[in-house]
């Protein structure tokens, strides 16, 4: 299979700030690569060089074997980008937006009408087709940006953060999305602050932290490393945190963290453990107030492969 | 998005790209430029309402002093001040480019396959029409208070469309400020400290042999001074001399010159 798109060793620096430290991305045709990481990791960075709108300080970036600097126009006839801000115009219509684009992707105008018709139906829009975008809710909008950026039947689609900021019946409308594209055949490139997200929808994951890949692989592989599911225990008596702690450290083998007062967290291998802890848990008569197994947060991976906490940056 | 289950929706497609791309795409540009100004017509206050308190102020506070007559002055005033209220108008290109070039939507023309140019182009053939508007809204209030042509139905066009031609071609300076400069406030800014000079610095207001020396020299030649007498020769009749030969090697050689700057600007923008 040959890469629908590869970025080596890319470089990118504002000022003192190194936003990308020698990034290596790549996607096999038809896949969706997910890019895991938090605010100020590069993901933005990222994308905007390989949608031609960035050049890199060093490294190369191609995207159907175009280089992304040097056949930039090439490139663009390929991608479709849809930025992690809205790009639609505020004050034109679903309709106008749509159509404009298509006829500036050389559509002929009645063929781009009917594909923004195309379009606004696949996404429920049809009837605010005729609106203007400022009168829109976020979900339309993100929506519309969606429509937007496959007018031109892209062959590969960056999507930045495209269900940040959406509710939950919503996310799971761009997550359908996403999979119908990878079934289309389409290159999808996705960027997400969510293991969740990324777990649902990748078939490749890139974990980056400080501009640089720090763990690359399938969700199994990644979960393997990062102890896949986490159980998490809030005892009704504060009292009881240090057995809790040790039961659930003992049957884990791991080490218990504690990421919000009251509240204990450890990775596990599977269902059974968990099992095992709520067992335990009821023997020593210790009342919870929560008790939960899911997938690790993004701020746990990071201590997993990194022994240190995500960085919040002060913005 | 229940018809997302139909795959074709989505399957991926080349597009032949067809000839004539940046003419064809300048004009979808502009027709979009078009479609915002009309959405927002709060945003054709300046080249509406301020012409109107310009002429209202300079004709009453200045008409009698220098003309003598307010209808005289009327007469003398209107011709020039359309080509100022037309090249203010312009300078909007510029502060709006710097506005929306933040914004994404910027980001994705640039991700598309167009011309570098193609955008800018469009923003500033699509404020051709706040210059029609200016013109039509600036001539229909003059003559409401009075002001009269004397000259054909041709020559009045005439004087419209090169008034318009001129402001077109210098709204490019502005578009180079607002490629250069990081706020709107600054193009703004910037645009007005070039503009007033080149605008006031005419016989828009009183008669050229009423002014000092050293103002007449600059007012021989400004482009802005030329196109001024040349829309009153053509408007009033009198004598058109070499004033509209001026206005047109200015305004080409301002093209040459400020449009390539600007795309170069743009291109070089983040
Ligand atoms: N135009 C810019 N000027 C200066 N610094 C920038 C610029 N763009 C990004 N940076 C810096 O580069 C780093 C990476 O930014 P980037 O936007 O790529 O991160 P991100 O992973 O997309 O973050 P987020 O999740 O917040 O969107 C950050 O430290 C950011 O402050
Ligand atoms: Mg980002």
């Amino acid at each position: 299979m040959p890469w629908a798109f590869q970025a080596e060793g890319l470089v990118k620096r504002y000022g003192k700030t190194t936003a990308l430290a020698g990034i290596e991305l790549a996607a096999e045709q038809g896949s969706v690569l997910g890019v895991l990481g938090p605010n100020g990791a590069g993901k933005t960075t990222a994308v905007r060089i390989l949608a031609t709108l960035l050049r890199p300080d060093a490294g190369r970036a191609t995207v159907g074997g175009f280089d992304v600097v040097r056949d930039a126009a090439k490139v663009r006839r390929l991608i479709g980008l849809t930025g992690q801000y809205a790009s639609v115009d505020e004050d034109l219509t679903g309709t106008q937006n749509l159509v404009l684009i298509g006829q500036l992707l050389d559509l002929r105008t009645p063929d781009a009408k009917a594909r923004a018709v195309e379009l606004l139906a696949g996404f429920g829009l049809s009837e605010a087709a005729g609106k203007q975008v400022k009168t829109y809710s976020g979900g339309m909008r993100r929506r519309l940006d969606l429509a937007a950026s496959l007018v031109g039947r892209p062959e590969v689609i960056y999507l930045d953060e495209p269900t940040t900021g959406l509710d939950p019946a919503k996310r799971e409308d761009v997550w359908s999305m996403v999979r119908s594209l990878a079934d289309d055949g389409v290159t999808v490139l996705l960027t997400t602050q969510y293991l969740e997200e990324a777990d649902a929808l990748a078939d490749t994951i890139s974990v980056i932290d400080h501009g640089k890949v720090i763990a690359n692989g399938t969700p199994g592989e990644l979960k393997r490393v990062v102890g896949g599911q986490t159980v998490l225990i809030r005892p009704a008596d504060p009292a009881d945190l240090v057995t809790a702690s040790a039961i659930a450290g003992a049957v884990a083998d791991r080490q218990v963290e504690s990421p919000a007062r009251g509240v204990l967290t450890v990775p596990v291998d599977g269902d059974a453990a968990f099992t095992e802890i709520v067992r335990r848990l009821a023997q020593e008569r210790i009342a919870v107030t929560e008790l939960s197994l899911r997938l690790p947060s993004l701020d746990e991976v990071f201590f997993t492969l990194t022994g240190h906490h995500t960085q919040q940056e002060a913005a | 998005m229940t018809a997302l289950a139909e795959p074709r929706l989505t399957a991926p497609a080349r597009i032949e790209p067809r000839p004539f791309g940046l003419a064809r795409h300048s004009l979808a540009l502009a027709r979009r430029s078009v479609l915002k100004t009309l959405r927002t017509p709060e945003q054709l206050l300046d080249v509406t309402i301020q012409p109107v308190i310009f002429v209202v102020v300079f004709v009453y506070l200045l008409g009698g002093a220098i003309a003598g007559d307010t209808g005289k002055y009327l007469q003398f005033l209107v011709p020039a001040i359309m080509v100022q209220t037309v090249m203010f108008g312009g300078m909007a290109t510029g502060v709006n480019l710097n506005t929306d070039i933040g914004k994404g939507v910027f980001d994705r023309f640039r991700s598309l396959p167009i011309g570098r140019s193609a955008p800018l182009i469009g923003s500033v053939a699509g404020d051709l029409i706040r210059y029609v508007v200016a013109i039509v809204s600036l001539l229909v209030f003059a003559s409401l208070m009075g002001f009269r042509f004397q000259t054909g139905v041709g020559s009045v066009l005439a004087a419209c469309v090169l008034t318009t031609f001129f402001a077109f071609c210098l709204s490019w300076v502005v578009v180079l400020i607002g490629m250069v400069m990081r706020t709107p406030g600054a193009v703004q800014g910037t645009a007005f400290v070039i503009m007033f000079p080149l605008t006031f610095g005419t016989s828009m207001i009183a008669p050229k042999d009423t002014l000092p020396g050293w103002l007449q020299s600059w007012v021989g030649v400004n482009p802005v001074a030329h196109m001024m007498e040349a829309s009153r020769a053509l408007m009033l009749g009198g004598p058109l001399g070499d004033h509209v030969v001026w206005v047109l090697v200015w305004s080409v050689g301002i093209l040459a010159v400020f449009a390539p700057l600007a795309v170069r600007a743009y291109r070089r923008r983040t």
